[in-house]
């Protein structure tokens, strides 16, 4: 018989190779396919961090200014003021001869050009720069408002042209202010229902008009209905330049290049004079003033290259008076230009000696200096974005640049230090994000979201710490083992509980039943461990024969009806210790007798929510650490005489510290990342205050109410996955630390 | 023996107690909550009985009242005195009820606090009737009459022929439904579908004239479709309208409700013990598989228990592959060292990280990021609807997925570290390559743990709110992501979820009371679910130690 392979095997030869081929090719592509497969989970995980840090990195970035193209023509010399429209394609400007000039910013050309008055024109004045009204004032004490308007044409091409055109909304005919003087400055207000509007004549007499605003019936058309002229109170100084704040209550007028003189137009006219401050310390002039975005922070420039901001600030009387909140330094040479951006709290400021800044007040940043001109500035133009802007020199040429500044209301100043922002009477940690109008000035600081988060986490260790920690020492070392196999998962099935739920139950159920029992939930904290202490001692004088009935180990089973009794004791209570100790309220006796205010959201009941849900996660570990102490430990202690307490105390504690430090990190942790409880047992108040019976925002609860609201790649947006990626970097941290020490001291079991 | 007061205190029994103190107390409070979502979930189903009394207010004019027993507190009797209530000087504290006494559309409060000592001639009569109605929530009152067109009907018993008329206006009312929801919305679809064919034909530039009038012969098809619903519909409409029933309420008021806007009318306190039981089946059962109403406060909870188990099966359908290789990975094929141990580490916080920062992961970059590229690349004609540029469903599960992962990691390498040795070894010796090893003896035998893993990712996955309140979940869908227009499964439809529910009708909802029981029912449901999981993930993992433990002696 023929000894073959095949005929030993029942395959050939080659089959059985090819099958080894095969075989060995699976083998090897499941090894390829694994590692990528293993791989890419990895890579995963790695790209939550860097995808959040991707879209935070932004926030650092500093800005920039590029320089696109110059403007051929010499688009604005002698203007008076100069102005783009949204889509930075069209300019305006507006000549003392009488023209109103629409030019392209492309080259510079002009487009169309209007005259208005046909005579000189003094002074212009606009709204705020967001608006597109104006007003303009010509030598002989006349005034008119016009507004400038755009329309998108699109040719048959589809290629859009703007179409630019001038219009008076309140009637093409003058309104004679000031009586045959010319005006040299003007300020001029359009509010919702009034218009006011304030010149300066060459004899330096200040006249004011107050209007109206009527709407037809029949009509959207808006009338104004005048009121006489005023004449306010002599300056005592001559004026260099008129404001209005948006308000319409204060007028500040600029005075010989060294104070600000004010005005309260709310009051008669002759007590309408409040202050003069003295503006600028030194040997500095003022050289321009102007508002910032909103009509409520001035912004002065002086001739050394600082510029201040200003704001009338309430003190405790209810007076108010003019206060210097922060400054700004460009160079050393005298600021010519100031312009404030469009949509946020920032400006644009340039000097005689070529250098812009571009800087944002609420977050104190200058986010950019740069000299762009070897002659001073003479004109700078913001566009409505703030993404373009056109710098004309002294020496008449101008330029159009295109500015990147993304983010600057972002600094570490403006997210960690107290800032002091507008209509605020001191510096302070505020959490204001969004609001409907333009004008409104963001406060980005997380202090109150960071503070909210800890204390959140505070309250819920206070409660979870001591009965978490009690809870594994006894059921790892003191009880019986058939009691243990129940208890654990019991315990450990509150971690699985959803929780959305608890904060469903703190929010609805606990936080009304702590309001209308407070001093009974005080008294469950109290009296639940003097029941228990007494039970115990009661049981160590009981007779022999019932107390060997329950085995040692059990002492939790008797404690349950002692635990339940002493809550439903305290709960009936309530009423009567109210009654007796707070004159029947307790919580009108916080307010009143202690002041402290009280939520019906707040800290205490986070703090019993939370700590339950914290309780299992470290339960669950301090309870492996402890029951992980070798057994011949505890046998060599108790050998020698030492009481179980004791043993535990010197011996088991010491050797398990580790594990219950990490345990309580990783409870931290999770307590510190939660959502829904916070934000269901909250009020979620962004407020920076210790009182146990107030309301908080945590960091994680502030980012489930405002990311669908946030508008995608605003500082806003990116803010708050900043505020993710601390929460990520904060957790993983302390979980990193927990679980290292953890894995050291299970090394180390392993050993003994 | 007894021990004297110092030794007890030396030997630190005290302290002893405290820690069994706090095991008792951790496990009162767990079982409480259980127990308290049990009773107040559960027993918003139960008839309750509808009590006529006389109400006598501290400081005003009795009153008739008629309603449900809802709970009962003790105040204290200064609260009340600043409240503005006279009560009596000695009086510390009195006992009060909370009434429901429905009839918002006519009180314009359907929950009064009425004191229980002014309660008088408390009686339960046979015939007070409860109406769950489509709006305004319940009416309690007394059947006075029925009513077919404005004209009322003359019959021997008028329950009998109330419940009959009722059940008629609901088959009829089914049938509406069925043609607005399933006919109507085909061709709804289809006419989206339509317009988006055109769209992309015409950003394309491929838009001629022969497709354009092809067309507008499907729109007028669909059309004329439309046109025959509507008819019916019509139709359907003015039969519904028929019938209307008089009734009066507690205070006298005589008011007509037309039967079209009843869900259910019935007499609790005229039931026997079985009735109520049947009742109490048929309500629990209709709370599992009815729409909501009345902006969720009233109805069932079909639609959120339909979403959160659909996405729950796509996560899972996610998960496992992804978990269970990155888990063979570390354990099998990776080189042991302080590379995978970092790895380890890494994974095992991951589940530490809180879960809104997985849910600004997806929504910025699912989201926006991955969504937006889709849209742009394959959906240029939605435009500028986003199609998966969107929260939605495909967005949730991978989310949720990625948050779940650590637990089927860990728990699949934790199976597979318990594989004894030998097993292996045994496989390697008889000639199997190692992913033969792998495929034949290792996984099979680490399934169980593999379910586990796999089981407390559902667990968790099933009651996460927070992420997906960022990446999909709605207060309500006007449409279920599961239909019957192909492609059938909508993964960018946002969906309902059962966590995000109690959320919105405990926080969100206008009438926080009317609302409440529904809250308790639906968190009784998702624990007892999440419960049932996590005990059975348990048993599975200590079977398996069994086994293993029985394969290494």
């Amino acid at each position: 018989m023929e000894n073959t392979f095949e005929s030993r095997f029942g395959v050939s030869e080659a089959s059985m190779s090819r099958l080894r081929k095969i075989r060995k090719a699976k083998d090897r592509a499941a090894t390829v396919g694994i590692t990528i497969g293993g791989l890419s989970v990895v890579f995963s995980i790695c790209l939550i961090f860097f995808y959040l840090l991707y879209e935070v990195i932004p926030l650092l970035m500093p800005a920039s200014i590029v320089k696109e193209h110059s403007l051929q023509e010499n688009v604005s010399t002698d203007s008076l003021f100069s102005v783009m429209e949204e889509q930075a394609e069209i300019g305006l400007s507006i000549h003392r001869d009488g023209q109103v000039r629409f030019y392209s910013t492309h080259d510079g050309n002009p487009l169309y050009i209007e005259r208005i008055f046909g005579k000189d024109i003094t002074a212009v004045s606009a709204d705020s720069p967001g608006k597109r009204v104006l007003s303009l004032a010509n030598s002989t004490g006349e005034v008119i408002i016009v507004q400038h308007d755009y329309h998108s044409r699109y040719a048959d091409n589809g290629i859009r042209t703007i179409v630019p055109s001038v219009h008076y909304p309140y009637g093409e005919e003058p309104i004679e202010l000031v009586p045959g003087e010319s005006i040299k400055s003007l300020a001029f207000r359009d509010g919702d229902t009034n218009v006011v509007i304030a010149a300066v004549s060459e004899k330096n007499r200040i006249f004011l008009k107050r209007f109206e605003k009527i709407t037809s019936f029949l009509s959207d058309s808006v009338e104004l209905e005048e009121s006489p002229i005023i004449e306010l109170p002599i300056p005592s100084e001559r004026v260099d330049n008129v404001l209005i704040s948006s308000d319409q209550r204060w007028l500040f007028l600029v005075e010989a290049s060294k104070q600000v003189e004010i005005f309260d137009l709310r009051n008669s006219v002759e007590a309408m004079r409040v202050g003069v401050v003295p503006l600028v310390q030194q040997a500095a002039n003022i050289t321009v003033s102007t508002f910032l975005l909103g009509g409520i922070s001035l912004l002065l420039g002086d001739d050394q290259g600082n510029i201040s901001q200003w704001f009338m600030v309430k003190n405790g009387e209810g007076h108010s008076s003019l206060e210097k909140v922060r400054e700004f330094s460009l160079g050393e040479s005298p600021i010519t230009q100031i312009v404030s951006e469009h949509r946020r709290k920032g400006f644009v400021a340039g000097d005689s000696d070529g250098n812009i800044g571009l800087f944002n007040t609420t977050a104190e940043h200058v986010s950019l200096t740069q000299r762009v001109s070897h002659t001073g500035i003479s004109q700078i133009v913001m566009s409505p974005r703030g993404d373009n802007i056109v710098i004309q020199s002294d020496d008449n040429k101008a330029d159009f640049w295109k500015v990147n500044n993304e983010h600057p209301e972002v600094s570490f100043m403006s997210l960690w230090r107290e800032v002091w922002y507008e209509n605020y009477n001191a510096p302070g940690y505020v959490w204001q994000s969004s609001s409907a109008s333009n004008d409104f000035e963001p406060k980005f600081s997380v202090v109150p979201l960071t503070f909210g988060t800890l204390k959140a986490a505070f309250y819920a260790m206070l409660l979870a710490t001591p009965l978490a920690i009690g809870g594994a020492i006894f059921t790892a070392y003191f009880m019986a083992p058939s009691l243990r196999q129940k208890v654990k998962p019991t315990i450990e099935l509150m971690e699985a509980m959803p929780t959305v739920i608890l904060g469903f139950l703190a929010g609805l159920w606990l936080a009304p039943l702590i309001e209308s029992n407070l001093p009974g939930i005080v008294s469950i904290l109290v009296l639940t461990p003097i029941f228990i202490l007494l039970t115990a001692y009661g049981w160590s004088r009981l007779p022999q024969d019932v107390r060997l009935r329950i085995p040692s180990g059990w002492e939790p089973v008797i404690l349950i009806p002692v635990v339940v009794g002493s809550g439903a004791l305290s709960m009936g209570i309530s009423g009567s210790i109210e009654e007796l100790l707070f004159g029947g309220d307790m919580r009108q006796w916080l307010t009143n007798d202690l002041g402290v205010d009280f939520d019906q959201r707040n800290s205490m009941v986070v703090g019993l929510a939370m700590g339950f849900a914290v309780i299992p996660t470290i339960f669950s570990i301090t309870e492996d650490a402890i029951f992980a102490v070798p057994k011949n430990l505890t046998f060599g202690s108790l050998a020698l005489g030492a009481s179980p307490w004791q043993t535990l105390v010197r011996v088991i504690l010491p050797t398990a510290s580790p594990g219950i430090f990490s345990a309580l990190m990783i409870g931290l942790g999770r307590a510190v990342g939660e959502t829904m409880i916070v934000l269901m047992a909250t009020g979620n108040t962004p407020i920076m205050d210790m009182n146990i019976f107030e309301g908080l925002r945590t960091l994680s609860a502030n980012i489930s109410v405002e990311m669908p609201e946030a508008e995608v790649d605003s500082s806003h947006f990116r803010i708050l996955f900043l505020s993710g990626l601390v929460l990520f970097i904060f957790t993983f941290i302390v979980n990193t630390i927990g679980e290292t020490v953890r894995q050291r001291l299970r090394e180390k079991y392993g050993s003994l | 023996m007894k021990q004297s007061t110092k030794i007890w205190f030396r030997q630190g029994d005290p302290w002893i107690w405290l820690n069994a103190g706090a095991v008792a107390i951790s496990v009162v409070m767990v079982l409480g909550l259980l127990f308290m979502l049990a009773v107040r979930g559960l027993g918003h189903f139960w008839p309750h009985a509808v009590m006529d009394a006389t109400y006598t207010p501290p400081n005003g004019q009795s009153y008739r009242i008629v309603g449900e027993w809802v709970e009962d507190e003790r105040v204290s009797a200064i609260r009340l005195r600043e409240a503005g209530m006279d009560i009596a000087e000695e009086v510390d504290s009195v006992q009060r009820i909370l009434i429901k006494t429905g009839n918002r559309d006519i009180s314009g409060l359907d929950f009064r606090w009425i004191l229980q000592a002014r309660i008088s001639d408390i009686h339960y009569p046979e015939n007070v009737m409860t109406v769950e109605r489509r709006e305004w929530g319940n009416f309690y009152g007394y059947l006075e009459g029925l009513k077919e067109k404005g004209v009322s009907v003359r019959v021997e018993d008028i329950y009998a022929e109330l419940d009959s008329r009722i059940e008629r206006v609901l088959s009829l009312q089914e049938k509406i439904v069925q043609i607005e929801k399933r006919d109507i919305g085909v061709i709804n679809y289809q006419l989206e579908r339509i317009r988006l064919k055109e769209r992309s034909l015409e950003i394309n530039e491929k838009l001629t004239a022969s497709a354009q009038a092809e067309f507008q012969v499907e729109r007028a098809e669909l059309d004329a479709q439309y046109q025959y619903y509507k008819g019916q519909l019509d139709n359907l409409y003015q039969e519904v309208s028929r019938d209307s029933l008089i009734a009066t309420s507690m205070d006298g008021t005589v008011s007509e409700i037309r039967l079209s806007n009843i869900v259910k009318a019935y007499r609790t306190n005229n039931m026997g013990i079985l009735q109520k039981l049947t009742f109490y089946v048929v309500q629990f059962y209709g709370f599992l598989t009815e729409d909501p109403r009345e902006a969720n406060t009233e109805g069932g909870i079909f639609p959120a228990i339909f979403g959160t188990v659909l996405m729950v099966i796509l996560m899972s359908i996610i998960v496992t592959p992804f978990g269970v290789v990155a888990a063979i990975y570390l354990r099998e094929y990776a080189k042991q060292g302080w590379l995978t141990k970092l790895i380890r580490i890494a994974v095992n916080n991951l589940a530490g990280v809180p879960s809104i920062v997985y849910g600004v992961f997806g929504l910025g970059f699912f989201v926006y990021f991955l969504g937006g590229s889709i849209d742009e690349l394959f959906y240029p004609e939605a435009s500028p609807s986003p199609v998966f540029g969107t929260p939605g469903l495909l967005w949730s599960s991978i989310t949720l997925a990625l948050l779940t992962l650590p637990v089927v990691i860990v728990a699949t390498e934790e199976g597979l570290s318990r594989i004894p040795k030998s097993v292996r070894e045994g496989s390697l010796a008889l000639g199997a390559t190692k992913f033969e090893t792998l495929w034949k003896v290792v996984l099979p035998m680490s399934t169980p743990a593999m379910m586990t893993g796999l089981i407390l990712a559902i667990a968790r996955a099933a009651g996460e709110v927070a992420p997906l309140m960022l990446v999909g979940v709605v207060k309500l869908a006007p449409t279920l992501p599961l239909d019957g227009n192909a492609p059938f499964l909508h993964l960018d439809r946002k969906f309902m979820h059962l966590g995000f529910h109690i959320y919105d009708v405990g926080f969100q909802s206008p009438n926080v009371e009317a609302a409440r029981p529904l809250v308790y029912a639906t968190a009784f449901l998702l624990v007892a679910v999440i419960a049932l999981l996590n005990i059975t993930a348990v048993l599975v993992r200590n079977r398996l130690r069994e086994r293993y433990r029985a394969l290494e002696t």
